[in-house]
């Protein structure tokens, strides 16, 4: 059993920050890595980058977003619950490097992700510029953390809200205008992914990006995770989840996430007998 | 125990005891076992038949050497309890391969009887033995050596590391499973399916392998939690590896990451472990599909393709390259498969994956093959047929081409050697590898193979272990 020491809500409900017990994940994960989530006898293994380690302490943190059946069901543990099953730590670590100038882009919960990765890019002395967005201020999350990992954050809403009005993308676009980036680091929704990948290839910016495909095992056993890299399947779960963001096929990753869309809207809708 | 010519040839007359089974038309949609199991009655009038030969050839073509003319003897006699403990002697699983083994190549397939007719059912008796141990045994567990004190670390608990963790616990050392996956079983759980291998016989293996003392700890990913080194950094003296071969292969022909198109590890594994046959009553998903392909025609096959027909498909087929005989799974399975109502197209190999605009499955596209010469393997090799190509409606598509090994734990540890598939290199006679105090069977080494294959490594392997830890390396 894996027991939550620490809940918030960080939006209004519908993304929840989790810190769990699990000192022997907690000594070996590093920045990029996942775990998967089991919350019950009959639960789904769900897998989350980790957001944050505390090997001292013993505890991880995972931040999620509500969007299924199984979240949902994570969103009604409190302090002190636990979840069954806590396996990790999964997929490979972030390559960290000094290389310059690098932007790290985030969008939605994708931000939770990618702070273990500035930071790290940041104490390894590059020059870190951070770019995250969310549909509105209310939605936006670790404003603060990611301006302490940074050099230089810039926030963004779509509706105007707070910060920059647009997309994350935008201010990109800007950000290499006027500086020499050496490389860029996108998490977050898959059409975020995509297009920072089109804007950076057209400069020749190497770019990563982290993928969250649909997974059982996490272990490259069942390849349920497959994604097309350069036109070759890799297993997100051991080969990634991180990859080149400029061989990934992003359309077919959407595709494949909408693979139990059906039953999962079924459930939500409370409505779930319709397929037993 | 003399048999004289005459009493040999009246037993033959007896004919072999059918296995009472579910009716096909039921349980076809339920997932609960299909052979019910003999009853004490008739696991006796089967045991009457078995001639009890001086050189028992069924013996011989036991992989683990079960002296199965004596237990046979004693479940005649009405000895159950004899018999169960005879078979354990050799075999710590026999619930487990009663109903697994492919008895009709080993066994079976070379049992005196088989020559003029039916063979003694050597596979339904040892899983009686089993059965009416678990159900009306006393539970006692076997004896235990005074401790050792050596700590020994079990990686994997599919069969061959239940197998090297109960000889090793039962020598008194402290033995610990890691498995990855947070139930432990192997392919027992993950892979074969209720109606084959009710999950509860898999379960009680374990508990009386926690009741000896064994220690299994689950949600361990060997390679990624914690390192082969560590583990002898934290104290570990022997290490073994039966980490099985989970890495699943498709046939990489176009669209096969189209939506509906499944590895069977990841349907199976679904199904079973997960209990998705089960959602929304669980949380765990699985595509139901209503016209199912399954591209393979060995034992996983098979399971795939009868979880789908349970799973409420119109049509199941299963598509091969190649003809009947050629067809790996066991000879059971085959023909329950064919009475629950799956077509098999032989001789067809798929050649494309068809897609609508949304990315799912809606067919295939195959090609028409015939035998040509022996390859490699001495199967006749299947070659296509000119323009025969054809077209085939489906909404599920399940691939159970084989697998390969799986690199997570090999790529932590270079100092393993492997092979050129990338299984490990183990001594077969001792299931030593290329790193002191690291040993390796089952599956991760001789690649996709059988449980029982699988605990005759284990079996050696432990053995082996043993000497190690009483005397070295
Ligand atoms: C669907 C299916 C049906 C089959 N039917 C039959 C049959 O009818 N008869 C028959 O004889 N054989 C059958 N087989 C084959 C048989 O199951 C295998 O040969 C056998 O299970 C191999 O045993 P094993 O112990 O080597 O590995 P496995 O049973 O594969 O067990 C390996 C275990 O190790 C765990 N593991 C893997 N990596 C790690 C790691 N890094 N750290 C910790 N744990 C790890 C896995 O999660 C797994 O639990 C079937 C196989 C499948 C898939
Ligand atoms: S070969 Fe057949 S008849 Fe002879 S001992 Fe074995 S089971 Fe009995
Ligand atoms: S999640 Fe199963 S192979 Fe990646």
């Amino acid at each position: 059993m894996f027991k939550i020491v620490k809940r918030e809500e960080m939006t209004a409900g519908s993304v929840i920050l989790n810190e769990i017990e699990a000192p022997a994940i907690a000594r070996k994960a590093q920045p990029g890595q996942f775990v998967i989530l089991k919350a019950n006898e009959d639960g789904e293994r769900i897998p989350l980058t980790m957001a944050e380690t505390n090997p001292d302490q013993g505890t991880i943190t995972v931040i999620y977003m509500v969007v299924g059946k199984s979240t949902a069901l994570f969103k009604t543990l409190q302090v002190g619950d636990s979840y069954q099953d806590v396996i990790g730590p999964l997929g490979k670590p972030t390559h960290v490097e000094k290389v310059g100038t690098v932007v790290c882009v985030g969008g939605g919960t994708g931000v939770a992700v990618l702070h273990p990765i500035t930071r790290a890019l940041k104490d390894i002395g590059n020059n870190v510029i951070c770019i995250i967005g969310a549909r509105s201020q209310d939605l936006l999350i670790m404003e603060d953390h990611m301006r302490a990992a940074s050099h230089d954050l810039r926030v963004c809403t779509d509706d105007g809200s707070y910060g920059h009005h647009g997309f994350v993308t935008d201010v990109l676009k800007q950000v290499m205008e006027t500086e020499d980036v050496k490389q860029v680091v996108a998490i977050g929704p898959v059409p975020m992914m995509k297009f920072v990948a089109e804007i950076t290839k057209e400069k020749e910016v190497p770019t990563i990006v982290s993928l969250n495909p649909i997974m059982v095992d996490g272990t490259g056993m069942c390849g349920g995770c497959r994604v097309s890299i350069a036109g070759e399947n890799k297993f997100a779960c051991v080969d990634g989840p991180e990859f080149d963001g400029h061989q990934v096929d992003y359309d077919e990753l959407m595709q494949r996430l909408q693979a139990y869309c059906e039953d999962e809207q079924a459930c939500m809708d409370g409505d779930c007998l319709i397929r037993s | 125990m003399k048999e004289t010519k005459a009493s040999k040839g009246k037993k033959a007359t007896i004919p072999r005891q059918p296995m009472p089974a579910q009716d096909s038309d039921v349980r076809r949609r339920n997932f609960d076992e299909v052979p019910l199991g003999y009853t004490p009655e008739t696991a006796r009038a089967e045991a009457a038949r078995c001639l009890q030969c001086r050189k028992p050839a069924c013996v011989e073509g036991c992989p683990v050497g079960v002296d199965i003319p004596a237990f046979i003897h004693l479940i005649k006699e009405g000895d159950f309890t004899g018999a169960i403990r005879n078979i354990w002697g050799k075999n710590a699983l026999p619930a487990v391969c009663g109903r697994v083994c492919p008895q009709e190549i080993q066994c079976e397939g070379v049992c005196i009887l088989a020559k003029k007719g039916d063979p003694v059912a050597i596979g339904h008796l040892e899983r009686f033995a089993a059965d009416y141990e678990r159900l009306n045994g006393s539970g006692e567990l076997p004896p235990r050596a005074e401790p050792t004190g050596k700590k020994v670390a079990v990686v994997g608990s599919g069969p061959s590391g239940l197998t090297v963790a109960g000889d090793l616990v039962q020598k008194g050392h402290d033995v610990t499973v890691l498995e990855a996956f947070h139930k432990p079983g192997g392919v027992l759980v993950y892979g074969i399916p209720e109606f084959r291998l009710p999950k509860e016989i898999v379960a009680q293996e374990i508990n009386f392998l926690e009741r000896q003392g064994a220690r299994v700890e689950c949600n361990q990913v060997v390679g990624r939690t914690v390192s082969i080194e560590e583990l002898f950094a934290e104290g570990y003296q022997a290490v073994y590896l039966g980490v099985g071969a989970g890495l699943p292969r498709f046939l990489n022909i176009p669209g096969e990451n189209l939506i509906g198109i499944l590895s069977a590890n990841e349907y199976l594994t679904r199904a079973n472990l997960m209990k998705a046959y089960l959602f929304p009553k669980v949380d765990t998903p699985i595509p139901r599909g209503k016209h199912v392909v399954v591209l393979g025609a060995g034992n996983v096959a098979m399971d795939s393709a009868r979880t789908a027909m349970r799973l409420g498909a119109e049509s199941v087929k299963i598509v091969y390259r190649r003809s009947r005989e050629e067809m790996p799974a066991r000879a059971e399975e085959i023909h329950h498969a064919e009475e629950e109502g799956i077509e098999f197209f032989l001789l067809t190999n798929p050649t494309k994956y068809i897609g609508d605009e949304k990315g799912r499955l809606t067919g295939m596209e195959c090609l028409r093959m015939e035998l040509g010469e022996p390859d490699d393997s001495g199967r006749r090799r299947p070659v296509p047929v000119d323009s025969s190509e054809f077209a085939m409606d489906c909404d599920l598509a399940i691939v159970a081409v084989g697998s390969g090994a799986n690199p997570l734990l090999t790529q932590s540890t270079p100092d393993l050697e492997l092979n050129k598939w990338e299984y490990i290199e183990a001594d077969p006679e001792t299931g030593k590898t290329s790193m002191r105090g690291v040993w390796a069977g089952g599956d991760i080494v001789t690649g996709a193979a059988t449980v029982i294959l699988a605990m005759g490594a284990g079996r050696k392997a432990a053995d082996s272990m043993h000497k190690y830890l009483t005397w070295g390396w």
